[in-house]
């Protein structure tokens, strides 16, 4: 399958990725882990709120919200 | 004796099981952050009694927030850690199972939530996992107590793991996944309808609709729960009661101590508002007037809590949130505020900036006022009218608004954005929700009945030795000139401090038209916190912060009072 780097803000609600890596210093890629996301992982993007609005996404089955200028420095590998 | 500390991830029951453990009760709810301070019990082991803390919840030692950073602190105290771990969602709570090992304190591993990993088609091999980590793994269900005598009865096994070492951050990702790999199975779930219901309560349109609804009916079930006890509860046990006080007052006659007990006889009759005797008024204003809200608040607060809806509003009200300095969360202070501004000033801690705290803690000291408050301001100015109670509401949604815009600006600081765990949907569970609602009212009665009485009892002797009447002599120019109110609603500015509810109650016998009583209402939430939000506002603020805070307020009590003089009353 070919597959294309992007953020995570790119993908448009309802698309779905594998986390590539992220791009921050230890503590933001820590905050990431510890809550469940974590390179290699399926993610599915629920929702993008408008007016610079946070993400919400779901990684093995748990939604999780978190702000543009972090979804910005998710890099997510798509389907092509 | 033996210090038993639980720890865990945010939302994984260990406030379930320390109720169990300890017998003590303490307040869970289905959203990370619930508990934000140490809340400490006793239980007993099979080599004796032990202290147990209740540690908040974090998802690494290297805490984000204050709540957090008590969490990595209280560690330290442990002699055995009781891990609590949720079953359904096993990988991601390994990491600080591992980071909690690897300081070789002795521990044993609660895998909490096992009823809700069987009903998804999740398997852990218990047996397995035990080996792994090198201590004593019980699967436990908090809610039940399922599972909780083993526990207890494994605590005297748990010892340092010997077969987890320290190691490097990214080592310890490596063992998660092959941990989780191991012992761990998931069978196939597709997305159910039920699952896009949920997703629509979190989707910008459709949640905006779903969160007014929401917000809508709680409003009118607390009204409609709280008018139903007044109604058919209070009332009537207060025309029982009405006799008994009256053949009191003819017995004590006049004097000083029938103005302390019974108060004042308007008409010779009791008015129970107006009185201001503790036997009349000390009762009636708490049990009569503002108890049946509080208990229909918490009903309701616990349903929203306990479902695990507020994190969801928390996501849509981000947007908005941010412009004021804060992000989605925010929401969680403004809602446990409107109970009672303590723990309402408590939950700021999950803010992870001091610049959110901040201004978290000023907006609610400001605009929103508490549950007890509430009922008095419907109880006085409800009879005028809705329409007064509206400006009153209004007034302060636009003071949150204002004051949150401007001191984003102003405020040095960071303002990190949104991130949080969106629990799943639960259905409240009906005891713990009885048990929620009571711990709370039963909190209300304790705490501010007393201070009620102490009030009514100062304000009397303020009184009788004529201190009141200088005190109003003093602000007379503030009050007067500048918001249009009589000389008298200083005195009840002040006893403000003490109880604001008592305080609304206090305007009542200035005879004021109800456009006054909006604007004295409303000082009254803006210009300065209770004495007990106060102290808890020092704490978390800090001399300097509380300092700063306290001028917000009364600045904006001022121009916020003499604005609606304008637009209510004229020059
Ligand atoms: N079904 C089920 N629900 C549980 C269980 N344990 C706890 N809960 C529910 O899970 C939610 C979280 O429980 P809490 O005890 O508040 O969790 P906590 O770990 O103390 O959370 P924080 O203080 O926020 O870190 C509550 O709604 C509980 O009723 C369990 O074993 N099974
Ligand atoms: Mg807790």
């Amino acid at each position: 399958m070919i597959t294309m780097e992007k953020t995570l803000l790119d993908l448009e609600p309802g698309m779905q990725g594998i986390i590539a890596r992220f791009a921050g210093n230890p503590g933001f890629v820590r905050k990431l882990r510890t809550i469940g996301i974590r390179e290699g992982k399926n993610l599915t993007v629920v929702t993008r709120h408008p007016l610079g609005g946070p993400v919400v996404i779901e990684v093995d089955g748990r939604e999780v919200t978190l702000g543009r200028g972090m979804a910005v420095r998710v890099v997510v590998d798509v389907a092509a | 004796m033996k210090t038993v500390v639980l720890m865990g991830n945010p939302n994984v029951g260990k406030s379930g099981i320390f109720s169990r453990l300890t017998g003590t009760r303490v307040i869970t709810s289905n959203y990370a952050g619930t508990t934000v301070d140490v809340s400490r019990g006793k239980t007993r082991l099979a080599d004796g009694p032990a202290a147990v803390i209740d540690a908040p919840g974090t998802y690494s030692l290297a805490p984000t927030n204050p709540a957090e950073e008590v969490a990595a602190e209280i560690l330290g105290e442990a002699d055995v850690v009781v891990n609590v771990v949720d079953s359904t969602n096993l990988e991601r709570n390994l990491y600080l199972t591992l980071e909690t090992l690897e300081r070789g304190v002795p521990a044993a591993v609660a895998l909490n939530l096992w009823d809700e990993a069987g009903h998804q088609g999740i398997t852990i091999d218990v047996d397995r996992l035990e080996e792994l980590l090198g201590v004593p793994v019980v699967p436990t269900v908090g809610l039940s107590g399922q599972g909780i005598r083993e526990l207890v009865e494994r605590l005297g096994e748990a010892r340092p793991s010997a077969t987890i070492q320290p190691m490097s951050e990214e080592e310890r990702w490596v063992a998660v996944g092959q941990i989780t790999g191991e012992v761990q199975k998931i069978a196939h779930r597709h997305h159910t309808l039920a699952d896009r219901l949920a997703e629509a309560s979190i989707r910008p349109t459709s949640g905006i609709f779903i969160a007014l609804a929401v917000i809508a009916a709680a409003f009118l079930a607390v009204r409609w729960i709280g008018e139903g006890l007044i109604s058919f509860v209070f009332e009537p046990l207060f025309d029982l009661y009405t006799p008994i006080v009256m053949r009191a007052s003819e017995l004590l006659g006049p004097g000083i101590l029938h103005d302390i007990l019974i108060g004042r006889l308007i008409g010779g009759e009791i008015d129970y508002v107006e009185s201001m005797g503790l036997l009349t008024t000390g009762l009636f204003v708490p049990f009569a007037m503002i108890l049946p809200y509080i208990v229909a608040f918490y009903l309701i607060l616990s349903i929203l809590e306990d479902t695990g809806y507020l994190p969801r509003l928390a996501t849509l009200a981000d947007t908005f949130f941010h412009r004021l300095g804060m992000h989605g969360y925010g929401i969680i202070p403004v809602f446990l505020g409107f109970g009672c501004n303590v723990p309402g000033a408590l939950a700021t801690r999950v803010l992870e900036t001091k610049k959110q705290r901040f201004i978290a803690a000023t907006l609610m000291s400001l605009a929103i006022p508490c549950m007890a408050q509430i009922a008095m301001v419907f109880g006085v100015l409800g009879p005028f009218g809705l329409q007064y109670v509206v400006m009153v509401f209004v007034s302060l949604a636009v003071v949150y608004v204002a004051a949150g815009l401007i001191l984003n600006r102003v405020v040095p600081g960071e303002c990190p954005e949104i991130f949080l765990e969106i629990p799943p949907y639960r259905a409240p569970d009906l005891r713990a929700t009885a048990t929620k609602t009571w711990m709370r009212v039963r909190g209300f009665v304790g705490e501010a009945i007393p201070y009620l009485f102490l009030g009514i009892l100062v304000v009397n002797l303020l009184y009788s030795v004529g201190f009141l009447d200088l005190l109003a002599a003093a602000f007379a120019p503030v009050m007067e000139t500048w918001l249009g109110l009589p000389a008298g609603a200083a005195v009840a500015l002040l006893v403000g401090f003490l109880r604001k509810d008592l305080a609304v109650g206090m305007l009542v016998p200035l005879g004021m038209s109800p456009e006054q009583l909006v604007i004295a209402v409303t000082m009254l939430t803006i210009y300065f916190p209770c004495v007990a939000t106060f102290v808890v506002l020092l704490r978390e603020l800090g001399a300097r912060g509380m300092l700063a805070a306290a001028g917000v307020m009364v600045t904006t009590a001022l121009l916020v009072g003499g604005a609606l003089r304008v637009i209510l009353i004229g020059f």
